[in-house]
């Protein structure tokens, strides 16, 4: 897929909570496809401390409107700079990069169903990636995590994909505690588990599927600097030796880490 | 050298940007640091890769390496870290799935040769002599994420002449030595590595650093220390190439925290005949292309008539 370095105009910065944003980019060329769990590397200008570009996921790709959304948890210099971006203002992106989650065929009448499976900002990829199971005629169960219901978004647009779940550590939306403990993964059989977030909550899901024998993938997110599989600083220690999670990854499926599970 | 006075001669003309390394002709001065540009390949949809002067891929070793744990990087105040280790799939593997890639792209290629022995180093080179397409190598003895060798070569002038003239025995092409900034006298490494038959010195390979996390109370980076790059080393770096410069005969290659064209352009004021772009390929992946045009620019606006004119034109 070939790798893109342009210039995007910021249509809309939401600001979603004090912690949260939903950047809305537009540029002139047409966006080309890109694949569910893909990032783009973001340049970040005007910050002497932030040199490196930030690796952010796409969230969804709005082909009608040619714009592209990136939800962008603030979180150190570099998205704090992502947060004072107003309309009109100019970012710099390289993009698409990465593999991505694996697409199954069109669903037969005996398909299981697909989970997938958001935590924290990780809910962010499951969008595009739901929006594209949906258009193979999949109606994927969507289980999204956070800490409180202030931190999760989106809900009207997952909905429209599919089954939404939601976990809240402390309870004040869904059901109380972590996205392994959902009941629906007790009432459901699934196929195949897709999954993003922070670490420990991949790790319970992989140890879930791992137990129940359901296929799954996992996106990471190791510090990167290059984003071309070029500097070898991200590397992830897999069964195949040290992959670089920008260019193997971000997604893996859980039988090539080395995770003790 | 005097000065031209910019309106007088200024010209819409490109300038001469050619440049000769030894026995190594590139189409201008601008090269890409080992460990930053991969195989140029990495790059291809981003850069023109025939007109960068030199592409000098990842450092390549005798065996295969799986270098140092994650993470192996952390950003710093206009710099970074990396402790990647030499990661490379050993020079076999080079030769027989990367370079015949690599022989069909339209560019110049230099094979970045790291080691842990003297024997390591003479025999990687001697397998990359062989090579038609790739016209030189740069010997690597200043790596200062390995355990066993690499910088130590690099450190003591006894030890870098010895495996400099390991390597001049057997590898018949244009020979570029980098050095390392870890030592007291740079100068005396490069003069070394000059009188054992190196056609070139590369300056400065990374500065060894560290980083800590307070609230962790941890290392950033596995290996606790590892090469700090980016702009924050380049007044240091200019400062040892200013020195090598004039310490030696051989040309000199500009490395460290070069961002733009200006900056190459004063590497070259310092001595350079060429310049190695970095960590700036992580900030903006095309920037090669544009420290190319920039020194064409620099060049036509100045009156100069060829890149060669402005190295070591400092007035001081």
């Amino acid at each position: 897929m070939k790798k893109i370095l342009s210039d995007f105009i910021v249509s809309e910065n939401i600001h979603l909570n004090d912690h949260y944003i939903l950047l809305k980019l537009t540029t002139e060329a047409p966006l080309p496809d890109m694949l569910p769990g893909q990032f783009v590397e973001v340049r970040i200008d005007d910050t002497p401390e932030v040199m490196l570009r930030r690796p952010i996921s796409i969230n969804f790709v709005d082909k009608a409107n040619n714009m592209l959304w990136l939800l962008v948890h603030l979180i150190g210099k570099g998205t704090f700079h992502l947060g004072t971006l107003r309309e009109g203002d100019k970012l710099n992106l390289l993009f698409p990069l990465g593999n991505s989650f694996s697409l199954p065929e069109c669903p037969s009448p005996d398909s299981k169903p697909l989970l997938l499976v958001g935590g924290g900002a990780g809910i962010a990829p499951m969008l595009l990636l739901g929006k594209l199971l949906a258009d193979r005629g999949y109606r994927p169960t969507f289980l999204l995590g956070a800490r409180n219901k202030e931190d999760l978004f989106e809900l009207e647009q997952f909905a429209s994909y599919g089954d939404v779940c939601l976990s809240t550590e402390d309870g004040s939306l869904g059901e109380k505690g972590f996205v392994t403990q959902h009941s629906v993964l007790d009432k459901k059989t699934f196929a195949w588990i897709y999954s993003c977030g922070p670490k420990p909550m991949m790790m319970a899901v992989a140890r879930y599927a791992k137990s129940h024998g359901i296929e799954c993938e996992v996106s990471l997110e190791n510090k990167m600097a290059c984003g071309l599989g070029a500097c070898l600083c991200c590397v992830e220690d897999t069964k195949d030796g040290n992959q670089c999670v920008c260019k193997e990854g971000p997604v893996f499926n859980i039988n090539q880490l080395k995770w003790q599970i | 050298m005097q000065r031209r006075s910019s309106i007088q001669y200024k010209s819409t003309e490109m300038a001469d940007l050619s440049i000769k390394l030894g026995q190594l002709d590139m189409i201008n001065p601008v090269m890409t640091a080992s460990g930053t540009f991969g195989y140029g390949e990495e790059f291809a949809d981003l850069v023109d890769l025939s007109r960068i002067g030199c592409i000098i891929v990842k450092g390549t070793t005798l065996n295969h390496r799986e270098g140092n744990s994650y993470p192996r990087m952390a950003e710093t105040s206009q710099g970074m870290l990396n402790a990647v280790g030499l990661q490379n799939k050993g020079v076999d593997y080079f030769i027989e799935h990367i370079y015949p890639r690599l022989k069909n792209i339209p560019a110049t290629f230099c094979v970045n040769v790291a080691g842990s022995s003297i024997d390591d180093y003479s025999l990687t080179a001697q397998m990359i002599d062989d090579l038609e397409n790739i016209p030189a190598i740069e010997l690597n003895i200043s790596c200062p994420n390995v355990k066993q060798g690499g910088m130590s070569f690099g450190v003591k002038p006894d030890c870098a002449a010895e495996v400099v003239a390991a390597v001049r025995k057997v590898y018949h092409k244009t020979l570029i030595v980098k050095l390392s900034p870890n030592v007291t006298d740079i100068a005396e490494i490069a003069r070394a590595v000059e009188a054992e038959g190196a056609d070139a010195v590369s300056l400065i390979n990374t500065l060894m650093g560290m980083a800590v996390d307070a609230e962790t109370r941890r290392p950033l980076l596995s290996t606790v220390t590892g090469g700090l790059s980016g702009p924050a080393v380049k007044p240091v770096a200019l400062r040892m190439v200013w020195q090598v410069a004039k310490a030696v005969k051989v040309p000199v290659v500009g490395i460290g925290g070069i961002m733009n064209a200006t900056d190459a352009v004063e590497f070259m004021l310092a001595g350079a005949s060429a310049v190695e772009i970095g960590t700036a390929n992580f900030v903006d992946p095309s920037v090669t292309m544009k420290v190319v045009d920039g020194i064409d620019e620099y060049l036509n606006r100045h009156g100069y008539k060829s890149a060669r004119e402005i190295i070591g034109a400092l007035e001081v």
